[in-house]
């Protein structure tokens, strides 16, 4: 059992039932659904299968596969999971066969959609446990190609235009983190992540770039900072980090919603993946460098994105700047943790404390960001497309289960205690107030903001006099309770029962932060 | 053994005339089954081969006077050519299965073309070397000039002058240099050794060099490409991109960078700025195109951009690079060309983006769209794919020697990114779905619209070659990487090759 690969399996599960799916006749959206829904569940029970052969008390890298690739260039196939890793992979496998079910007229070329959906989710896949940087970009890179062709092909409207600022944006900052990586391997011949950390660490690094790459010019400081900025740039774009966000709103709102579920709950969990497997440590001297410049941004990105999700008349352009405030708040927990201080025990429970809230929250927000976009989803089909702020209005009374779930999963992106967003963003801002006080109180305002748009939310579409409009709106039928129950049953269990995820990451955040160090 | 591959393609290009003018069949037939002997020699010879070393095939007293000699020899560069020109002559074969216009004149013209380019990538005599590849000009005239589309006189008597001035060039050089060295041969490895005065260096070494450039699409004078591309006949325009340029490059290696190393080391940094300025320009001007195989003509001038880099970086892994992206551009450039001339043009008879726009092709040729689709993400530099490895490899090299170059081809990639989406739209994806069902009338009733046998067997090798090259470029550079070991490379070491 140990010694079965089972991560490449993982990751090749969705690859064979794109292939599957493919090869196929067209025989209309039932069966291809069925065929993904097939794959997605089975790859769930990989997951699952490594989740409980997990040693949550350890924070080793484990389920190591390792092999020669391409030794000229330092490439190895490395694969294995951390507590992060797996927290995340665990989080795509539930996620896309979500995304599946919630899927419905497609229209046309359905074969294509659902084959696009699992060649995603073998890109996140890939993504959350390659550990040499070559095969982490092939699935970080790849992932992008399913998620344009999904907007492009079966969007809304302006979906062409959004979907190529979407792939060029994202494919910029990913050309100027290649740059930045390959004068990393020109400085240590190497791109094995967890070696390039260790180097980072003893600062050979630093010294590889002033002695291979002492030509530039710069000092091996400024020399450093600018591959910082490169890598930066790949992850912000991502994430996004305002003011690199501009891409986002129109690509969460042209994307069908089923799409938006992977992009927000799974593909922007890639770049604050990035973050922290990446960017903090490899380049820890220089994010403490920069960390003001980086906290001003992490609090005008939870503010603003806020402000800006209270001006949206657009429901799915509303629960964009959402995410993106989401977000923020992760990496405001991340540069809090980064923060220096004295080396005592208590300034390191600070650090545990809003690392394991940043985790946490990448986690929760995947949840309750996929099935808010998964209602949006419905909520469309019903309206035949309409999903403005004041199309709707007292729907709670003709579709009583419908409102009460939804707004349930408002609830839980709120953070209301009870609920699992509350935990995530509990915990970071416990950790940040003292580590980095200001930024904490002005972030503050984001949550204020964000309780404030989501009520709105509620009280426009689902309270008030009802539109007659929507009289006949339909309630939840049966199959779509199925869906959605157990996403919410999972936000009131994770809520009650954080230590159900803390308990896999907890040892791996400790590590993380004994060695990032000061 | 390798050296059959030559003889197979010539042996088959006069065969032709031995079948009957209307035997189109047979012409086909005999043109594939050559390829294929010639492709099969190729890789037999490579994996007997092992190591990558120089190793002699065959050496014979050719012209005893002058001290020619009729000297073959192989190492993992040339392997790593040979193999792509098997399999580009062999996809290029099946790309043309529906040539009806003097059928046996073509191929056999298509034949001595791969004679000339395998023949070149074989030879280690300098005379050879030049012969070789004037032959190969000749029938890229008369492909372009009888079956070719688009201002197909003008095309084929540009490029026709631009190669003849090169070799013109070359020939300057490399008499000169026979000259000057005095010891009466023109053995490769002998020449290599002699080390010519760095006054005389300074001015044959640019003038081989861009008399070899030329081919290989040096901006500025790249402008034969785009046109011969475009109104070349398919299989020739997957020829030309695919193999034609790469001898080009491969003389910038072969002769001009081993023979001078003292002469490269002066003009490095000019050709460096002119490879990236090539990069940059080729995918600027590639964006603003109408013309569909523009598009792709442009982009092989950027491509072959980032061989020249590789070369100027002198370094292993940029030189290694350089190689290995010869190897993928030829790859992947023929694939685009394939879909653009042979599946979209064939049937749609025009090119021009604005009229494909609205046809609808993503649906009427399905397999024509995901083709294209794979091969614009393989030359946009996806990781996965060949070109990344190489194009990764080239900018670690650069980074070590010219790291503003290395940072202004950044900026190349990402226009590469956005001229391919903007023709995957135009070309596939518009008019979709916002368009009445009906409204536009695509391929369909042309009577010969599903992509056939042949073509989708092409296409599949082709994409087969560059995931696996991309997956696994081990492959290609066991035997890449060695080849810069060898004495040949001796002069380039002590310039700084690393």
């Amino acid at each position: 059992m140990n010694n079965l690969p089972l991560i490449t399996l993982l990751t090749l599960t969705p690859l064979v039932g794109a292939l599957v799916l493919a090869l196929s006749g067209d025989r209309g959206e039932r069966p291809a659904k069925g065929v993904a829904l097939g794959f997605g569940f089975l790859a769930l029970l990989e997951a699952l299968l490594l989740v409980t052969g997990f040693d949550g008390k350890s924070a080793a890298l484990q389920f190591v596969e390792r092999h020669a690739w391409i030794p000229s260039l330092g490439v190895e196939y490395f694969v294995a999971v951390d507590g992060l890793s797996i927290l995340l992979v665990l989080l795509s496998a539930l996620l896309v066969p979500f995304a599946v079910a919630v899927s419905g007229g497609v229209g046309d070329r359905p074969r294509t959609f659902y084959a696009l959906m699992l060649l995603l989710q073998a890109g996140l896949f890939g993504a959350f446990t390659a550990l040499n940087f070559f095969h982490w970009f092939i699935f970080w890179e790849i992932s992008l190609v399913p998620a344009y062709f999904l907007i492009k092909l079966w969007g809304g409207p302006a979906r062409r235009a959004a979907a190529t600022q979407f792939f060029i944006y994202t494919f910029v900052g990913s050309v100027a983190m290649l740059l930045a990586m390959q004068a990393v391997f020109l400085a240590t011949g190497t791109f094995d992540l967890p070696r390039l950390a260790e180097l980072a660490r003893s600062g050979e690094l630093v010294r590889g770039l002033e002695a291979k790459l002492h030509w530039t010019g710069l000092s091996a400081t400024a020399l450093g900072t600018v591959l910082f900025v490169g890598v930066f740039l790949g992850f912000a774009v991502k994430v996004p980090l305002m003011p690199f966000h501009t891409w986002l709103p129109a690509t969460y709102a042209e994307a069908p919603s089923s799409v938006t579920m992977l992009l927000t709950g799974a593909m922007s969990k890639m770049g604050v993946y990035g973050f922290l497997r990446i960017l903090a440590p490899l380049f820890p001297g220089q994010l403490r460098d920069l960390l003001g410049p980086l906290m001003a941004l992490a609090v005008l990105t939870i503010v603003a994105s806020a402000f800006a999700a209270f001006a949206q008349k657009d429901l799915k352009r509303m629960l964009a700047y959402s995410s993106i405030n989401h977000l923020g708040l992760c990496l405001l927990g991340l540069f809090a943790a980064m923060q220096p201080t004295a080396n005592t025990a208590g300034w390191q429970t600070e650090k545990v404390a809003a690392l394991n809230g940043v985790l946490l929250q990448m986690f929760n927000h995947g949840l309750t960001a996929a099935a808010l976009f998964g209602f949006m989803a419905l909520l469309e089909r019903r309206a035949a497309g309409l999903r403005g702020l004041d199309d709707f209005g007292g729907l709670r009374r003709v579709a009583p289960v419908f409102a009460g779930l939804m707004g349930i999963s408002l609830f839980a992106s709120l953070g209301l205690p009870g609920l699992n967003g509350f935990i995530g963003e509990f915990l970071i801002f416990k950790g940040a107030f003292p580590l980095a006080p200001f930024a904490a109180a002005l972030s503050t305002l984001g949550l204020l903001l964000t309780a404030i748009f989501l009520l709105t939310l509620i009280q426009r579409v689902f309270a008030g006099p009802l539109n007659e409009r929507w009289k006949n709106f339909p309630d939840l039928t049966r199959g779509e309770l199925l869906i959605f129950a157990p996403a919410v049953a999972l936000m009131f269990v994770l809520g009650v029962a954080p230590q159900l995820v803390v308990r896999l990451i907890n040892p791996t955040v400790i590590e993380a932060v004994n060695r990032l160090g000061n | 053994m390798l050296a059959w591959t030559i003889y197979i393609s010539f042996a088959a290009a006069a065969a032709m005339f031995l079948l009957k003018p209307e035997s189109r069949q047979g012409a086909r037939v005999l043109a594939v089954v050559a390829a294929l002997a010639g492709l099969g020699v190729g890789l037999v010879g490579a994996v007997q081969h092992a190591g990558g070393g120089l190793v002699t095939i065959q050496k014979l007293p050719w012209v005893p006077t002058i001290g020619a000699e009729y000297h073959l020899a192989a190492d993992g560069i040339s392997l790593t050519l040979v193999i792509l020109t098997g399999l580009a002559a062999v996809v290029g074969i099946l790309f043309s299965w529906n040539v009806e216009h003097r059928t046996r004149e073509f191929f056999a013209l298509y034949l001595a073309l791969i004679g000339g380019v395998y023949g070149v990538f074989l030879s280690f005599d300098l005379l050879l070397l030049f012969v070789f590849y004037e032959i190969a000009i000749v029938p890229k005239y008369f492909l372009i000039a009888i079956w070719g589309s688009t201002r197909r006189e003008y095309a084929a008597m540009k490029l026709a002058l631009y190669s003849f001035i090169g070799s013109a060039m070359v020939l300057a050089g490399l008499v000169a240099a026979y000259v000057v060295s005095g010891a009466q041969t023109f053995s490769l490895v002998e020449l290599a050794k002699y080390p010519f005065p760095a006054s005389f260096q300074n001015w044959a070494f640019p003038l081989v060099f861009v008399g070899f450039a030329i081919l290989a699409g040096l901006w500025p004078f790249h402008t034969w490409a785009p046109t011969g591309h475009s109104a070349a006949p398919t299989a020739a325009s997957m020829l030309l991109a695919g193999v034609v340029m790469k001898l080009g490059a491969y003389g910038c290696l072969r002769v001009a960078m081993t023979l001078f190393p003292e002469g490269l080391a002066a003009w490095r940094d000019v050709f460096g700025g002119l490879a990236v300025v090539g990069i940059v320009y080729g995918a600027l001007v590639s964006l603003t195109q109408r013309d569909f195989k523009f598009v792709i003509g442009y982009s092989s001038v950027s491509h072959m951009g980032f061989v020249l880099l590789g070369l100027m970086t002198l370094s292993t892994i940029g030189l290694s690079g350089a190689v290995l992206q010869m190897f993928s551009h030829g790859v992947i450039a023929g694939l685009l060309f394939g879909v653009v001339g042979r599946m979209v043009y064939d049937r749609e008879h025009t090119r021009d983006l604005d009229e494909l726009q609205g046809r609808r092709l993503g649906r009427t040729m399905p397999f024509a769209a995901v083709t294209f689709v794979v091969a614009g993400l393989a030359s946009m530099g996806l990781p996965g794919f060949s070109g990344f490895v190489a194009e990764l490899k080239v900018l670690i090299g650069a980074w070590q020697t010219f790291p503003k170059f290395a940072v202004i081809a950044g900026v190349g990639i990402v226009l590469g990114v956005a001229y391919t989406l903007r023709a995957v739209q135009k070309a596939f994806f518009s008019g979709d779905k916002e368009d009445v069902p009906g409204a536009v009338q695509g391929g369909h009733g042309h009577g010969e619209s599903a992509i056939t046998l042949p073509e989708k067997i092409g296409a599949v090798v082709l994409i087969a070659t560059t995931v696996l090259i991309g997956l696994y470029p081990k492959l290609l550079l066991d035997w890449i990487v060695p080849s810069f070991a060898s004495p040949l490379f001796d002069g380039l070491r002590k310039g700084g090759l690393q």
